[in-house]
Formats: C-alpha cells, structure tokens, sequence
C-alpha cells in the first residue's frame, strides 16, 4: 500500500455544521486520515458534515467506496452529508456511482450551508 | 479547481451511463438481465453493508503490480471457479464496458447478469452492478507492493439487492462468494507459478437493511432467470411464428 497523501482539516461554522477541507489524494490509503477529519468534525449537536472537495487531486475507485463508508457513519448519527468543489469530472464521477443520490452537491459552501 | 486532477484520472472512470447497453461481448452469453438496467452502488441495495477482503500474496514472483493487474484484466473468466461464466466485453476491460455474467446457483439454476467495468487503471479495476444482480456494490481488483511482496486482492464492497437474496447470502451465499473469490485469487497465483493461501477479511459496515429499497426485488435476475428458463419451451414453439 502506498503513503497517504492526504490532508484533511476540520472547521466548525456553528455548532451543528463542520466542514472537512479535503487536499490531495483520496484513495484506499486515506481511510485513517478521512475517519479521524470524521472524528473530530462530528460533536454530539453536529446534524451536517460538507465536504469541501476544492483541494481534490486524485480519486480512485477504493476513494469512492471510503465516501460510501463516511456515508453510513453519518447516516447512522443521523447527520447529513454534503458536498461542494467538485469539478465537472468528479460530480460525473458522483454520478456514476450513484453518490449524488445520497450527498448532497452543492456549487459553493455559502450554498452547502444554506442548504438543509 | 485543480484542472490536472481531472486529467489524472480522468481515462480511468466510466462515464455516467443512465442504463447498460450491451454491445458487444464473448459469444454463448445469454445475456438477460443487464441491458436497459440502472447501475446500483451500495446505496441503493437492501440488506446489510459488508466489506470483503480478500488477499493472497505472490511470494517469488517477480512480476509488478502493475504486471499482475494486466493478466488479471486479460484473463479474467479464466480465473473463475468452474460452472461460471464471464463474457468479457470484446474490447476488454476498460471503463464503460459492460460484461456478462452467468453464475451457478444451488439447484442446478444459472443466474444471468452482467457488470458494468466502472473503473480501471494500470493497478486497479472495478465492476459494478447493474438492478437484479444479487448484490447492489462493486469489487475492486487491486494489486500492490507489501514487505517487498507483491500483493493480488479483491475487495467487495456490497449490500444484497433485495430481501431475498439477503436471506440467500444469509443461507451459503456469503460462503459461496467468498470460495468464489479465494478460487479466483488462487488462480491468478497459478498464472504465476505461485501456491499460497487466500486471507478473508470480512466487516460489516452497516447492519441496518435500507427497506425502502425492498422493492428492488422485482428486478431480481434470478427469479427472471428462472421465469425465462421455464418459458424457453414456449420461446421455442412460438419461433416459426415470429416475422423475420
């Protein structure tokens, strides 16, 4: 398996909503960096995760399954998962795999967060 | 927005495809079940969430990832346990190509359905579902390099379609799939003089069953398998009948 390459960084608007800033390569080897960004973005009150997918380098196949997985954990603490700085390719991508069903896309975090 | 991001990855995704057509695969399939079918990922399936690992490692084998990737997509239905069949798509497996599947099931029944390839690159491809197919997911097919050991696996990452086939994967199904892959990881080893033996690793992501999704069970490719089994005798009387 290769290194992560990966940043994750976690900020809260208010305290229902944390925003993950995703930088780089989200593949299989950025499952323990993607669950603990979870981690500390998901407090007891918070009802809504964005991800912030600007900073999206590269995504394989085991990157999407990874946001299959963060789906569920939201899901089952009843928060809401969103999303917003895809590219064209990557909202296809969400497309394909039938993701945009589940999160919520949106074009600027102004309107991630005023959505819901 | 990063632009060189797209260009990346940008060969090794399928492009979004509303329904599979099927175009063209290896002769003999009987090809049911998959054209005109939505592609299904773990959402939009039934029963609980798994994830499957399975692994072998190719001690002594020389060959890259990369090299073992590019057999594997070659000779894909070669690996596969007896009695099932892949149709690899004519074009082989690259993104957006749809392949045909028929699978032995107990009893004697053959389950037709297909995958579409969602994804693939010089160490990885995947397949994904189409509606009917006993599970809503995708398998990634990987190999990478571990203690100086290159390492073939395949990772299932699925909910069962519908209710009945969480209650079959529940009965022997879950068994069946994983002496299906073991065989199959085994098999690749094979092509490169390499015996070893097969890890499972097996985690349930989600035990919740999504119920608003049971009613995918009228697509389900084993009950239309059989129905159109049963009716071929009818098929056949009506042939001198039909124009053309």
């Amino acid at each position: 398996m290769t290194e992560t390459t990966v940043s994750l960084s976690v900020r809260t608007p208010d305290e229902r909503t944390s925003v993950i800033d995703i930088q780089g390569e989200v593949t299989a080897s950025s499952e323990a960096a993607l669950m603990d960004a979870y981690g500390r973005a998901s407090g007891e009150r918070t009802r809504r995760l964005v991800l912030n997918f600007s900073g999206l380098e590269y995504m394989n196949s085991s990157g999407i399954g990874l946001l299959v997985t963060l789906l569920v954990r939201a899901n089952r603490n009843k928060q809401r998962l969103l999303a917003y700085g895809l590219t064209e390719h990557y909202r296809q991508i969400f497309e394909l795999t039938r993701l945009d069903e589940a999160i919520g896309i949106h074009a600027s975090e102004a309107d991630a967060l005023a959505a819901a | 927005m990063n632009t060189e991001s797209t260009q990346r990855d940008g060969d090794a995704w399928a492009k979004p495809v509303e329904h599979l057509e099927v175009a063209g695969v290896e002769p003999g399939a009987k090809g049911i079940n998959v054209a005109g079918r939505r592609p299904t990922s773990p959402i939009q399936g039934f029963g609980r969430m798994w994830q499957k690992t399975y692994r072998i490692r190719l001690e002594g084998a020389q060959a890259s990832p990369a090299e073992v990737v590019a057999v594997w997509k070659r000779d894909f239905p070669t690996f596969w346990p007896k009695g099932n069949r892949f149709f690899a798509p004519l074009a082989g497996i690259q993104p957006g190509e749809v392949a045909v599947i028929d699978l032995s099931m107990p009893g004697h029944l053959k389950l037709s359905t297909g995958v579409l390839v969602m994804y693939a690159d010089e160490e990885s491809f995947t397949l994904m579902t189409p509606q009917g197919h006993m599970f809503a997911g995708w398998i990634t097919f990987s190999a990478f390099r571990q203690e100086a050991v290159t390492v073939a696996q395949a990772q299932v990452l699925m909910r069962p379609s519908d209710p009945l086939y969480e209650v079959g994967m529940t009965l022997g199904g879950h068994r069946q799939e994983d002496r299906h892959w073991e065989h199959t990881l085994r098999s690749l080893a094979g092509a490169f003089t390499v015996e070893g033996e097969v890890s499972t690793e097996t985690l349930c992501v989600d035990k919740r069953r999504q119920w608003s999704n049971a009613g995918n069970v009228w697509h389900n490719a084993g009950i239309r398998s059989g129905m159109h089994t049963a009716m071929a005798p009818m098929r056949l009387a009506a042939r001198p009948f039909r124009r053309g």
